[in-house]
C-alpha cells in the first residue's frame, strides 16, 4: 500500500472533465435501471395476460437474458475496459457460462422423470 | 500504516484498483462469482427437474403456492437496491465518502426489506404444511431460494461491517476496492434473482 504515495493532482479542466464524466455515467445507469424495470415489468405483465405459456416462456426467458447481459456490463462494469484484466475476466464469463449450460441442459432433460 | 489523504482533485480515477491489493479484489472477487454461478446453475437444475415432484396426490403445486404480487414487491425491492450501489459507487468515484455510506445504508435497508418479505414467504409456506422435508419438490424449492436467501445475508452483513469499519475513516485506497467488491457482489446477487422471479415464479405460475 506504502508503494503508491506518487500523488497527482488533475489540473481544473481535467478534474471537471472527470465530475461531468462520472455525472453522465450515472444517467446512462439510471437510463439502464429504467430498461430493467420496464423488462420485469413486461415479464409479469405477460404472465398475468394469459397468452399461451409456449409462448410466454420463452419470450421471458430472453427477457431475463437481455437484463442479466445488461447487469453485467452496466451495473457491474464490464464493459469498463480500464477493468484489471477485464479480457480475462470476461472470457472466464462466458467461456463457464457455455460449459455449465450443457451440463444445465443434461440435468433438466435426462433427469426428468 | 500511512495513508496518503486524498482530496477529489487527487482522487485517481479507479481508486478501486489503483493499488496492487485493489488489482488482486478486482479479479478475486469475479473468480468467486464463476464458481457461484456453477453452484447456483447446479442448485436451478436441480429445482427444475423435481419441481411439483413429490408423493402421490400432493396438494402442492408451483400454480396453487406462488404469488405474483409478493414476488413482483421482492423484485422491485432488490433491483432498486442494485441501483442504489450504483450511487454508492458514483460518489466514490467523486471522492464523496458520506454519499458511499448513506447509498451503501440505503441499499442495506432494501435488502432487509426484501429478506423480511422471504422470511414471510417461506413462513407462510411452513405454516400451510409445506416444509423442507415435505417433498423433492419442496427440498429442492427452498435449497434454490434459500441459497439465494443466503447470499443476500451474507451481503448485509459484509456491508453493514464495511459502513461501520469505514463510517469516519473517509475514503482511501484502502478500503475504495473493499466497497466496490461488495457492490459488484450485490448486482451478482441481484443477476441471480432474475433468473429465479423468472425460472421459479413467473414459469411456475404458468405451470
Amino acid at each position: 500500500m506504502g508503494h503508491h504515495n506518487e500523488v497527482q493532482a488533475k489540473s481544473q479542466a481535467q478534474y471537471e472533465y472527470d465530475r461531468h464524466h462520472n455525472a453522465v455515467h450515472m444517467k446512462k445507469q439510471v437510463v439502464n435501471f429504467a430498461i430493467m424495470i420496464f423488462l420485469t415489468f413486461l415479464a409479469f405483465a405477460v404472465v398475468v395476460a394469459d397468452f399461451s405459456p409456449y409462448l410466454i416462456k420463452p419470450f421471458i426467458l430472453l427477457l431475463a437474458g437481455i437484463q442479466v447481459v445488461l447487469q453485467l456490463y452496466s451495473f457491474m462494469h464490464m464493459d469498463d475496459k480500464n477493468g484489471h484484466h477485464i479480457g480475462v475476466i470476461s472470457t472466464y464469463v462466458w467461456s463457464g457460462a457455455m460449459i455449465i449450460f450443457p451440463v444445465f441442459l443434461a440435468f433438466v432433460t435426462i433427469i426428468w422423470w | 500504516m500511512e495513508e496518503t489523504k486524498f482530496t477529489p482533485q487527487t482522487w485517481p480515477n479507479h481508486a478501486e484498483q489503483a493499488t496492487a491489493e485493489g488489482k488482486n479484489k478486482f479479479v478475486g472477487i469475479w473468480i468467486f462469482i464463476c464458481s457461484d454461478i456453477v453452484l447456483f446453475a447446479s442448485v436451478f437444475a436441480t429445482y427444475l427437474s423435481l419441481r411439483n415432484q413429490g408423493p402421490a396426490g400432493m396438494e402442492f403445486s408451483t400454480q396453487s403456492l406462488f404469488e405474483l404480487p409478493l414476488a413482483f414487491v421482492m423484485t422491485m425491492l432488490l433491483l432498486t437496491s442494485s441501483l442504489t450501489s450504483v450511487y454508492a459507487m458514483y460518489h466514490m468515484k467523486n471522492y464523496n465518502a458520506k454519499g458511499v455510506i448513506t447509498w451503501m445504508a440505503i441499499t442495506v435497508l432494501l435488502g432487509l426489506g426484501f429478506l423480511g418479505l422471504e422470511i414471510y414467504e417461506f413462513r407462510h409456506y411452513v405454516h400451510i404444511g409445506f416444509g423442507y422435508t415435505q417433498s423433492a419438490f419442496s427440498s429442492a424449492f427452498f435449497t434454490l431460494v434459500g441459497t439465494h436467501g443466503l447470499h443476500v445475508i451474507i451481503g448485509l452483513v459484509w456491508i453493514t461491517c464495511l459502513i461501520f469499519r469505514n463510517a469516519k475513516r473517509g475514503l482511501s485506497l484502502y478500503n475504495a476496492p473493499k466497497f466496490y467488491a461488495a457492490s459488484i457482489y450485490w448486482h451478482f446477487i441481484d443477476v441471480v434473482w432474475v433468473f429465479i422471479f423468472t425460472v421459479v415464479y413467473l414459469m411456475g405460475v404458468l405451470g
